[in-house]
């Protein structure tokens, strides 16, 4: 048993869910007990769907635990059926009817139903949403693609679109994107999947020349399977970045036969220069720490380091089955990765590098307002805000606009640190002001001569039996709290180097010249 | 409220039931651990689930997961299943690793879900054995919340059932004593407990207390007022224990709170004229303030998805107090004997249903056409696109929304979808 408060990821069936939901003309039968429904709001609520999932829940009970549950099932199925008459249904389990063994994929044959039935047989105990979801996918392509349909093979190339599905992160816009630079390069779109697609589309899947997979959690073993049976290659890169959407049009470029020159020269493309200006200088050498799916992880650790000037300080992914990639990311930025799908680990992991920027999901957002630091989120899962209704892709040209503004929104901008530096004496800057002096109305319940505000936690770090001597305590809490946590650690490593038993004044500004850079 | 005592037989109090069984949109008992959490302060909840117990807690709890809350989930996984590792021992580790780093708990709840009842792990042992290993720092007590049993608010009537036996007993021959039944928000329990004091009801006691470790004690001599409608194991566990329930309206708007309030004057001789001295000024604001939704509700017809229990008592104080028409008022269960003073006060007209079939009440709410429908969010913004108005009814439970200071702004609940609809030129 493991003991958990927040999950990453759901259960495979809500994987599944994702899949269905993005699709049309599909339905998912799913054996569950009363109360499973409850997955239903997260595309109602937070995806703000104005449809009910197309999702059949057996809804079973204490006291139809027994024979009646098959029986059950089979109703379910062909009520469903009949009422919305799809053109494909996925048949599967929840972890409970996992655990009664009714077999729905059995069930379902030996109803002879006259529309194509996809069993899904999802781990509960052992998988997650995302694996949930690729295995979903993988079994739709498998059992709907026409194989008797070939790749088409003319001079201008025809591709699919894998990988956007419901629920996922800025999917909708990023797809946008992507069928831009398609445009730009003259490649037709073929299908795109799961998200809009019909069985009828699937089935049309392998007369593609190769496939585009945005999102390898989702699209990766579809995409497998695509490659092996209609010898479509697979198009690797991700385009989240300048960088990565330059090599990603390189490389459709190269397999379309096409110039990639109309794709590249996009001018729309203000994040360089805006990375380049002036103003951006401050960004330089920022700390900060990288954390969600494996996929956005490694992009954004990449746009971090190579297109703001970041410094990569920690980065890791919760999703097990691409820890490979993660690891090989890792090593470029010289830092230790961390897989783990526990969140009280990853705050200990942020407390420990003390990162001036947290990047990641929704638990990082928490997390990051727990210790202060400023965050923006980039990985899935996500909260209400992060389906917006504006248009803010990830990926593309736009998409690395609307980073830009994200990553850079919440750092305290540049003049403004200079700002505070200068005045961190003055009363209106002080600790106690709290963080904006617009707050007039709700001034700081602490007067400040009494007690000090409430510290960030990172801040606080200093346990009892501290080396810091008073004087070195004081001097350090002059220094702004955004910065304090770097310099209190900076400084101890530096006293550790040089085996200082206490912490004073001195050693405190000889490690400020030591790391001065 | 004589009037609602002598019309005991009438309304729809003999309409036919339409008992429905198949697909149901609702939640299932664990939900309650996210306001149950809230009131007992020094409890918590330990689910042993799936992962699909601790995402339904997370979507439901929203924010409260990121303050440290007093709830989590022992995951079973597959080790648990293949019988590579004992469930009671895993079980074991994981309440000692939670009690040492929570030190401040008292009472440990082990929550029962649809995957630990299949699978038959017996939490009832298990909390025994580690009620012994743990006391009498920590007392440890079992109840399911699973969707096999438990449908969303009934998780509160399981877990307070489970506290009964906990009751300490009410010395023989001591004077007459009030319980009242049901978490409600501290501001609402404490209206309450102030007017039973001006009413000279003194001894009162609460079921949940706020501590578990004070919970009040129970016998023969107990008078025990339901605050909610959903509480019917609770009741039977209470009446096990000698306890008598006094039969009432449900504490919701002025009418409701007024009856609620006098089953317990009556019950403890109070005089006639003082009780309504005492009830006079609350019952005079709650009527003006919920006049103010009256022009927006009065004469709006309203269907109640099965949800809370909560959709008979509210759908009478919608139609007696503010005017509102109940077309269909659909409840996952009807007790009939604690809700009959309610059936009595609805409108014959009514189509009352207990139980889902989702799609046909679909069918039946799309004939219908309600102005209002109140729902739950996975079927909320559906029907919204439908052209439907609805009031997602969690909020009702999540809410203040009972006694005399609330009446108003539950009459707001209902209002403002109405409000905003009108109100919308986009």
């Amino acid at each position: 048993m493991q003991l958990s408060v927040w999950t990453y990821e759901g259960p495979p069936h809500v994987g599944a869910m994702r899949v269905a939901t993005a699709m049309e003309g599909m339905h998912y039968i799913l054996h569950a007990p009363q109360g499973d429904t409850y997955a239903d709001l997260l595309f109602t609520m937070i995806e703000r769907r104005g449809k009910r999932p197309p999702v059949t829940y057996t809804t079973f009970q204490a006291r139809d635990l027994g024979k009646d549950t098959a029986q059950l099932f089979q109703d379910a199925a062909r009520d469903a059926i009949a009422r919305f008459n799809p053109q494909a249904i996925m048949v599967g389990a929840s972890c409970t009817a996992e655990l009664i063994q009714d077999d729905p994929a059995g069930l379902a044959e030996a109803m002879q139903l006259d529309c194509p039935v996809i069993p899904l047989e999802l781990p509960s105990y052992q998988r997650k949403e995302n694996w949930g979801a690729a295995e979903t996918f993988y079994q739709v392509v498998r059992r709907l693609a026409d194989q008797t349909i070939r790749p088409r093979g003319q001079a201008r190339k025809l591709a699919n679109i894998l990988g956007p599905a419901a629920l996922g992160f800025r999917h909708r816009d990023d797809l946008v994107e992507v069928r831009k630079l398609l445009d730009a390069l003259d490649v037709e779109v073929n299908c795109v999947a799961p998200l809009g697609a019909s069985p009828a589309h699937i089935a049309r899947i392998g007369a593609a020349d190769f496939n585009v997979v945005l999102y390898p959690e989702i699209a990766g073993e579809a995409a497998c399977w695509l490659e092996k049976t209609f010898a479509q290659p697979t198009v690797g890169s991700v385009p989240i970045g300048v960088g990565a959407t330059r090599e990603f049009i390189a490389e459709i470029a190269a397999l379309a036969g096409v110039d990639p020159a109309p794709a590249l020269g996009d001018n729309s493309s203000r994040m360089p220069w805006w990375s380049r200006s002036v103003d951006s200088t401050y960004l330089t050498g920022k700390r900060v720490f990288v954390f969600g799916d494996a996929t956005h992880a490694v992009a954004a650790a990449r746009i971090a380091q190579d297109e703001l000037g970041f410094e990569v300080c920690g980065l890791g992914c919760y999703n097990r089955e691409f820890a490979r990639e993660l690891r090989e990311a890792a090593a470029l930025y010289g830092v230790e990765p961390l897989i783990t799908d526990d969140h009280l680990a990853v705050e200990e992991a942020i407390a420990a590098a003390s990162p001036e920027l947290v990047l990641g999901t929704q638990m990082e957002r928490h997390i990051a307002k727990r210790l202060g630091l400023p965050c923006a989120v980039i990985s899935a899962p996500v909260h209400v805000q992060d389906f917006p209704a504006r248009h803010s892709p990830q990926m593309g040209f736009e998409g690395a606009n609307v980073i830009f503004d994200s990553w850079v929104h919440p750092l305290v901008m540049g003049l403004e640190e200079h700002l505070l530096t200068m005045f961190r004496e003055d009363f209106e800057f002080s600790d106690g002001a709290g963080a904006s002096h617009l707050h007039a109305h709700s001034p700081s319940a602490h007067s400040p001569a009494s007690s000090p505000a409430p510290e960030p936690m990172i801040a606080e770090a200093a346990e009892p039996g501290s080396q810091w001597t008073d004087e070195a305590e004081r001097e350090l809490r002059k220094i702004p709290f955004f910065v304090r946590g770097k310099a209190r650690r900076n400084t101890e490593l530096y006293a550790a180097e040089q085996g200082r038993d206490a912490i004073d004044l001195a050693t405190l500004y000889d490690a400020k010249a030591h790391h001065a850079r | 409220m004589t009037a609602a005592a002598a019309s005991l037989t009438s309304g729809a109090s003999h309409a036919p039931v339409l008992r429905e069984r198949g697909r149901r949109e609702v939640f299932c008992g664990l939900t309650g651990i996210v306001w149950l959490h809230r009131k007992m302060q020094d409890a918590f909840f330990l689910v042993v689930g799936s992962r699909t117990c601790a995402h339904l807690l997370q979507s439901a709890a929203g924010v409260m997961i990121f303050a440290e809350p007093r709830f989590a989930t022992a995951i079973i996984e597959e080790r648990d299943l293949a019988g590579m590792v004992d469930c009671q021992d895993e079980l074991n580790r994981v309440v000692d690793r939670l009690l040492e780093r929570r030190p401040e708990i008292r009472t440990l709840f082990l929550v029962g879900s649809c995957p630990s009842e299949v699978i038959k792990l017996d939490l009832a042992k298990a909390a025994q054995r580690l009620g012994t290993k743990h006391m009498p720092r920590v007392r440890i007590l079992n109840y399911s919340g699973s969707g096999i049993e438990t449908t969303f608010t009934e998780g509160e009537d399981a877990c307070l059932a489970a506290l009964v036996p906990e009751m300490p007993a009410l010395e023989f021959g001591s004077p007459t004593q009030l319980l009242l039944v049901g978490a409600l928000p501290d501001i609402v329990e404490d209206q309450f407990l102030r007017l039973f004091a001006e009413l000279g009801i003194e001894r009162v006691g609460v079921l949940p207390a706020r501590n578990l470790a004070d919970l009040p004690a129970i016998g023969p001599d107990m008078r025990y007022l339901l605050a909610q409608p959903f509480l019917t194991e609770t009741s039977l566990a209470l009446e096990d224990r000698g306890a008598t329930r006094l039969d009432a309206l449900f504490p919701f708007g002025a009418e409701g709170t007024t009856d609620w309030l006098h089953a317990a004057a009556q019950a403890f001789d109070v005089d006639e004229m003082h009780f309504k001295r005492v009830v006079a000024p609350g019952r005079e604001r709650a009527k003006r303030a919920i006049e103010h939704s009256r022009e927006r509700l009065e004469g709006k017809r309203i269907s109640f998805l099965p949800d809370s229990q909560l959709e008979v008592p509210l759908a009478r104080f919608l139609s007696n107090e503010l005017g509102m028409v109940p077309v269909e008022v659909g409840t996952p269960y009807l007790h009939r004997q604690h809700n009959a003073r309610e059936l009595a006060l609805l409108p014959d007209t009514v189509r009352l249903s207990e139980g889902q079939d989702v799609d046909r009440q679909l069918d039946r709410l799309r004939a219908d056409r309600p102005d209002l429908t109140v729902c739950g969010l996975g079927l909320a913004n559906p029907l919204e696109a439908e052209g439907f108005t609805t009031k997602w009814s969690i909020e009702l439970v999540f809410s203040p929304i009972h006694g005399f200071e609330q009446a108003g702004d539950l009459a707001e609940l209902f209002a403002r979808p109405l409000r905003r609809r009108d109100m919308l030129k986009v």
